[in-house]
């Protein structure tokens, strides 16, 4: 039987419900909001809601003064190629884990997964120092290689998740069938886990496009994506608010349409497994 | 061809041994059925056959070619799994034309299988389904289109039917036999029903904690039975087994009598018992009997029998019917 919910309970839960959920948005329509002031305006105190006058003189400034377009490349190419890299990687290791499991599977899931605790800042010598010899500093190829790594516990994980889901009793089939693993792989596990791949690829997106810690300290010019192209107006000279805003605007604008599309994805990656 | 020889096979997981040393010979063309209880190793046999599982020990040899080595797709065997095991993204024409690509055959010698594998199980109008559309029923024959299209040496079927309802179960049951007469290929069914294996089998092979008890045709097996497990396997209802008194006028450690092989009466018999409950299927009764120090036994009546719980009634074996036992168990001839 329903539960009985009476109008005026209904309200106030979405009423609290919107609270909250304008809370958690404000930053990002302020951001947006100051991304279209003037730097007066913006720093002006009481700070101005809504009623200024609207300028898209910062769009142009930053456009002019730090190309935009290829900032933004950077973080296609790097976020695309580690997830994609990534993910060629996971699913044969996914498919061991989830298939073939062996007495220590669950420690090394975790053992992986525990590499997610560690604080990067630890690494970042060695890494760096590494990247310095291989001339990987200030490379796409290079952000590619150490975002694949960083995210790869977290496609595993999901991947592992999914695969356990697919029943082992289609592969046996498969492999009486005379699929060689590579068939087995290709035509059967993953066109069966594609719903799991997309939200693992869309996830894995994501973090690697708002990663910040590692694209910041191992690029300068040519390899800097988005995150670098945000910082730069955070500069010595001084804050810029109205342009700092108008840099992060069109920094979150391609992932967060991105994600908009992607939500009903997105929302059953992260609990698939949760409630069978 | 399809002769599958077992060579003193074992399999262990970890430090159990599920199954210990075993021989098998299954002649080309056979239909042979692995029945026993849950758990005594009847898939796991199938599976080391198939290939699925490694043997820990001993050789298959699979038309006179040593076969314990090879991955299950170079052994030239086809299996129906329990639930099927359909690929659910791919239509039923990609389902049954799966083994064949991944054969490399060319793309009109698959058309034409796969068109022959329809007709032959009833599926044409299917063809472009998804396995998720499709009837139980309708779900086993395209594995079981998928097994013949590849023309295998022998077919393995692991418990095809446990999955059907029992309506279902009956008409998949002649299919299949009736595919086999139509193939004259080898196959190796897996059933935990005593009543498929001896409908479908020309030899049945009971299996016990891994062991095999018996080998042998379905009415050998009735008949004959080499010790108590198989006596009681096959037949349904059990057969019945006494102990003691009744037992020293056949210098035996205890007897068996089947429920068919036992007349009831309800003036005079050899042993006296009380009614506890009658089923009444119509063509047949079963009556459930206590016989003081023997505990229940079943009787089985063509036609009705009227008797009410409670009332005495009385029992005579056939003689010529009656299996001896000696203390471990076997059979005495």
């Amino acid at each position: 039987m329903a539960r009985k919910v009476s109008t005026s309970r209904k309200l106030i839960v979405t009423a609290v419900a919107w609270t909250i959920g304008i809370l958690l948005f404000f930053p990002i329509l302020w951001i947006f909001l100051t991304s279209f002031k003037t730097e007066a305006v913006a720093i002006a105190d009481p700070p101005v809601f809504l009623f200024f006058d609207w300028t898209t003189e910062n769009y142009t400034t930053v456009q002019e003064r730090s190309n935009y377009f290829r900032h933004f490349w950077n973080s296609v190419v790097i976020s695309i190629g580690s997830t994609v890299l990534g993910l060629i990687i996971a699913v044969p290791a996914a498919w061991a884990m989830a298939f073939v499991p062996g007495k220590r599977t669950k420690d090394v899931l975790m053992w992986m997964l525990s590499t997610k605790m560690l604080p990067p800042v630890g690494v970042l010598i060695p890494i760096y120092l590494l990247f310095r010899d291989m001339g990987l500093l200030d490379t796409r190829i290079g952000l590619t290689i150490v975002l694949m790594l960083i995210n790869l516990p977290i496609i595993v994980w999901m991947l592992y998740t999914y695969f356990r889901e697919i029943p082992g009793e289609i592969l046996e089939a498969s492999r009486m069938d005379g699929a060689s693993l590579r068939d087995e792989i290709i035509y059967v596990l993953t066109p069966m886990a594609v719903p799991g791949i997309a939200s693992t690829l869309l996830l894995n997106i994501i973090l690697a496009w708002n990663e910040a810690f590692w694209t910041l300290n191992l690029t300068a010019a040519k390899a800097a994506p988005l995150t670098a192209f945000i910082a730069s107006y955070s500069s010595p000279e001084g804050l810029f608010y109205a342009k700092l805003s108008a840099a992060s605007t069109m920094a979150i604008a391609p992932i967060m349409i991105l994600g908009w599309f992607s939500q009903k994805q997105l929302v059953r990656g992260l609990t698939f497994g949760a409630v069978k | 061809m399809g002769r599958i020889t077992l060579n003193q096979i074992t399999k262990s997981f970890g430090d159990k041994q599920v199954i210990p040393p075993l021989d098998l010979e299954i002649n080309d063309g056979e239909f042979v059925v692995f029945v026993g209880p849950s758990g005594c190793g009847k898939s796991t046999l199938l599976r080391l056959i198939a290939g699925l599982e490694d043997v820990s020990s001993g050789d298959i040899v699979i038309d006179g070619t040593p076969a314990t080595d090879l991955p299950p797709a170079k052994r030239g065997l086809a299996m129906v799994f329990q639930s099927y095991a359909l690929y659910p993204h791919m239509s039923v024409r990609k389902n049954i034309a799966f083994p064949l690509k991944m054969a490399k055959t060319d793309k009109a010698e698959i058309d034409r299988k796969v068109t022959n594998a329809a007709e032959v199980l009833n599926l044409t109008d299917y063809l472009d389904n998804r396995p998720g559309q499709l009837s139980g029923g309708q779900r086993q024959r395209v594995a079981i289109g998928r097994a013949i299209v590849r023309e295998p040496a022998a077919f393995l079927f692991d418990e095809p039917l446990s999955n059907l309802d029992a309506a279902l179960r009956v008409n998949m049951r002649a299919e299949i036999s009736e595919l086999h007469q139509q193939l004259a290929t080898t196959m190796v069914y897996v059933t935990h029903d005593q009543v498929e294996a001896m409908t479908m089998a020309d030899k049945i092979v009971v299996l016990h904690a891994g062991v095999i008890e018996q080998v042998g045709s379905p009415l050998e097996l009735y008949e004959r039975p080499r010790n108590r497990f198989v006596a009681g396997f096959i037949g349904s209802p059990k057969m019945n087994f006494l102990e003691g008194e009744p037992t020293a006028a056949y210098d035996a450690h205890a007897i068996g009598v089947r429920p068919e092989h036992i007349t009831l009466s309800k003036t005079e018999g050899t042993w006296q018992g009380t009614v506890g409950l009658a089923e009444h299927l119509g063509s047949d009764t079963f009556v459930r009997i206590a016989v003081p120090g023997q505990g229940d036994m079943i009787v089985r009546t063509i036609g009705d029998f009227a008797v009410k719980p409670g009332e005495t009634v009385f029992l005579t074996p056939d003689p010529a019917k009656i299996h001896r036992f000696d203390a471990t168990g076997l059979a005495l001839r």
